[in-house]
């Protein structure tokens, strides 16, 4: 039972090494059967935490942070802008398969907030023009 | 647990408490009320829906009564306006997301939330709904309908599916607003490897689990001219449907509802402890084939483990595949009566039986599923080249099982007055049984008729005392030691155990699986206690439930002058006339089956 105590680690692994950021379901079955985990319990785990997805995601994960500073700070106003200029809406991928649209709970950068994390990258003080210039920068790597 | 006393104060008045206990478990003892819509002792103290809520003298805030233990000096307030006004708003945001149509659901009667509303004083729902409930009712299983809309999140399914039953086949999905009570992948609960055994059923406070009813299929049945409609009502049915009318938790009513069955027109009222006498000619006769193999020096599975509750075959088909040939190959008393009265009762009737419908009353929500598994028809099969039937003629040997509370709702809507009906008796020739049959219904009950015939057959001697108190009583696990001594003088000890609860199940079968179980006989039961607290019984909240309809079971095998299977009468005739004798080649082809691995990883994948 020493393992149970790595289940995040190894969700997280199982999603790494994935082309599509996601936990294939056949994967976390094989880890739940390898360690004996129930399986409604590692869903539970698997959708309580954000950064975890059930469902394949495109090359870049957008993160906005939904939480209470970055609320304060009308996160739900760059929400919308960023639903309009990628045309998804949260939770879904771009027909390119270029971005994937996530909320987040709190990543730590209350004092920066409204904030968003690319993939591992942070950004903070965030304003609709400024989200234009950020994902510019990635579209020029396309 | 911390077994020194303290001192504590409850409003005011000072009590000397086990110091390991919660404030709860104090006021209740002392016999303060405090309401609670999540806890359920010693199976769910999750303290998430904060009802319970109380003032410490000192604490910042209010404690959750069910989850904070006491101390020394504690100085608890369970009456004050800042608790009732907590509880008051608790109740209130929970309104906010639950549906308002309590008039036309299923659980209005029993609703815990309804109640407490009703006993704080709620009398509007101020605060705005932030979930919209529009989503589709789960009915994927054949026995449990899900209504998510109406969960509360009190995670008392999630705990006595985790906690009792080792089931583990829902959980908390999401966080905030989006958390749901959820199988893997948020599928349905039909899909999953849920063993509908139904206790998730009885903990709901509201009225988001319920039975799948089949009460309009069996109106329909019963108003079809063209139909013969037979019903058999299980042994735990007879101590618990009173309670749906009023009578008091225990109330013997055979003899009342064999007369409501008819009044709704059943053409035959039969039981089902008829062919639980049959069980235990063929079980027994299992049993004694394969100890005697083993004791010869011969190959043959051991222990042996009873097959009579569906709940408990879908478990071990989903946990413990590997130990499948140690289950007992008969049907369950269900199915055993659904092939006899479609095939003997059919001959001897002179009916097609493509015209007669069999219905069962069960206190399981699991048999609703066992009735619809393809491998246990076998009158179609038997009826196949004789009448010439072709595969789209296909029926059922039972057709819609309705749980003891469906049976309830039904006397109701037919405006039978229950409480006041005569005592009538079964009808013959499938209404006949023993007090062995009858005490089924308690867990230890099959394995104490199992051994009144096993007994008297083995020793060829009477048995000089029917009752085997080592079997009966509530404990999950039971164990025993039977000597059995042959007329040639020697001598078997026959080791028996007893499970019921799939959590006890579970640590009898660990053994079997790890090839150490010293027993040869097994019983067990899904539900804790046995069918009588199946999941199809009636709503209650009396904590000795078990006991008092377990004491009506034996209160009726005692009141029966035949108390032995093979003494049943009507049983010696349908081996007359029928199966020749236990395990014969026709019982094998009617009256056994076989079981199917699911492992549940594997399922899981597809």
């Amino acid at each position: 039972m020493e393992e149970k105590k790595h289940l995040l680690e190894q969700l997280h692994e199982i999603q790494n090494n994935d082309d599509k950021h996601y936990l294939p379901k056949e994967k976390v079955v094989e880890l739940a059967k390898k360690h004996g985990y129930d399986l409604a319990q590692v869903y539970g785990v698997e959708t309580f935490y954000t950064m975890y997805s059930t469902k394949p995601r495109g090359k870049h994960i957008i993160r906005i942070c939904e939480n209470q500073s970055c609320h304060m700070a009308n996160s739900k106003k760059l929400i919308r802008h960023m639903e309009a200029i990628l045309n998804i809406s949260v939770g879904e991928t771009t027909e390119d398969g270029f971005f994937t649209l996530e909320l987040s709970s709190c990543l730590g950068m209350c004092s920066v907030s409204p904030a968003m994390m690319i993939d591992e990258v942070p950004y903070g003080n965030l304003t609709e023009d400024r989200i234009d210039e950020i994902l510019a920068t990635y579209k020029e790597d396309k | 647990m911390d077994n020194k006393t303290v001192t504590i104060k409850i409003n005011g008045v000072e009590y000397t408490v086990d110091g390991g206990s919660t404030i709860l478990e104090a006021c209740r003892k002392a016999g303060i009320e405090i309401p609670t819509l999540c806890y359920m002792e010693d199976v769910c103290d999750e303290g998430s829906c904060g009802i319970c809520v109380v003032e410490v003298l000192k604490a910042r805030t209010l404690q959750r009564a069910c989850i904070t233990q006491v101390f020394e000096g504690m100085d608890i307030k369970t009456n004050t306006p800042k608790v009732r006004l907590a509880r008051k708003t608790i109740v209130e945001l929970i309104l906010a997301n639950h549906p308002k149509d309590c008039l036309n659901c299923s659980a209005s009667e029993i609703c815990e939330l309804r109640k407490i509303s009703y006993d704080l004083g709620v009398t509007e729902t101020p605060f705005e709904q932030t979930k919209e409930l529009d989503l589709p009712l789960d009915l994927t299983s054949p026995a449990i309908v899900r209504d998510l809309n109406k969960c509360i999140l009190c995670r008392r399914c999630v705990k006595v599916c985790e906690v009792v039953q080792s089931v583990n086949v829902i959980d908390i999905a999401g966080r905030g607003i989006n958390s749901r009570v959820s199988c893997f992948m948020d599928k349905g609960i039909g899909e999953s490897y849920c063993t509908n055994c139904g206790q998730c059923i009885k903990v709901c406070p509201v009225g988001a689990l319920t039975e799948k009813s089949d009460i309009g299929r069996v109106w329909d049945y019963l108003s079809d001219p063209t139909k013969h409609v037979v019903v058999q009502t299980a042994p735990a049915v007879r101590v618990a449907i009173g309670e749906e009318f009023g009578m008091p938790v225990g109330s013997l009513v055979t003899g009342q509802m064999a007369a409501g069955l008819r009044r709704l027109g059943f053409n035959g009222v039969f039981d089902t402890d008829f062919s639980a006498d049959l069980t235990i000619m063929e079980e027994g006769t299992e049993f004694l084939g394969r100890l005697t193999k083993v004791l010869g020096g011969e190959e043959a599975s051991l222990p042996v483990i009873t097959s009579c509750s569906p709940g408990w075959i879908k478990f071990i088909e989903h946990y413990y595949p590997k130990c499948l040939p140690n289950v007992s190959s008969c049907k369950s008393p269900q199915q055993m009566f659904g092939a006899v009265s479609k095939t003997y009762y059919a001959e001897k009737m002179g009916l097609d039986p493509r015209n007669i419908i069999c219905i069962s009353i069960m206190p399981c929500t699991a048999k609703k599923y066992e009735c619809l598994r393809p491998e246990l028809d076998d009158a179609f099969d038997h009826w196949k080249d004789k009448l010439m039937l072709k595969d789209e003629d296909h029926f059922q040997d039972v057709d819609a099982v309705l749980t003891t509370r469906e049976l309830g709702r039904m006397m109701k809507e037919g405006g039978i007055d229950f409480v006041n009906l005569p005592d009538e008796s079964f009808d013959s020739p499938l209404g006949e049984s023993t007090g062995a049959a009858v005490i089924f219904g308690a867990t230890g009950g099959v394995m104490e008729a199992a051994l009144r015939t096993v007994y008297e057959v083995v020793t060829e001697k009477p048995l000089p005392k029917i009752e085997l108190e080592a079997v009966r009583g509530m404990q999950g696990i039971k164990k025993a030691d039977v000597p059995l001594v042959k007329p040639d003088g020697t001598e078997i000890v026959a080791k028996v155990a007893i499970a019921s609860g799939l959590g006890n199940a579970r640590v009898l079968l660990e053994e079997v699986n790890n090839g150490t179980s010293p027993y040869h006989f097994i019983e067990i039961m899904a539900c804790p206690g046995g069918c009588l607290n199946g999941g199809g019984q009636p709503i209650c909240d009396d904590p000795n439930v078990c006991e008092k309809r377990a004491s009506a079971i034996y209160q009726q095998d005692e009141a029966l002058t035949i108390r032995k299977s093979h003494d049943n009468p009507e049983i010696k005739k349908i081996y007359e006339d029928y199966f020749e004798k236990p395990n014969s080649h026709k019982a094998h082809e009617l009256l056994h089956t076989h079981y199917i691995e699911r492992d549940i990883y594997e399922q899981e994948k597809e």
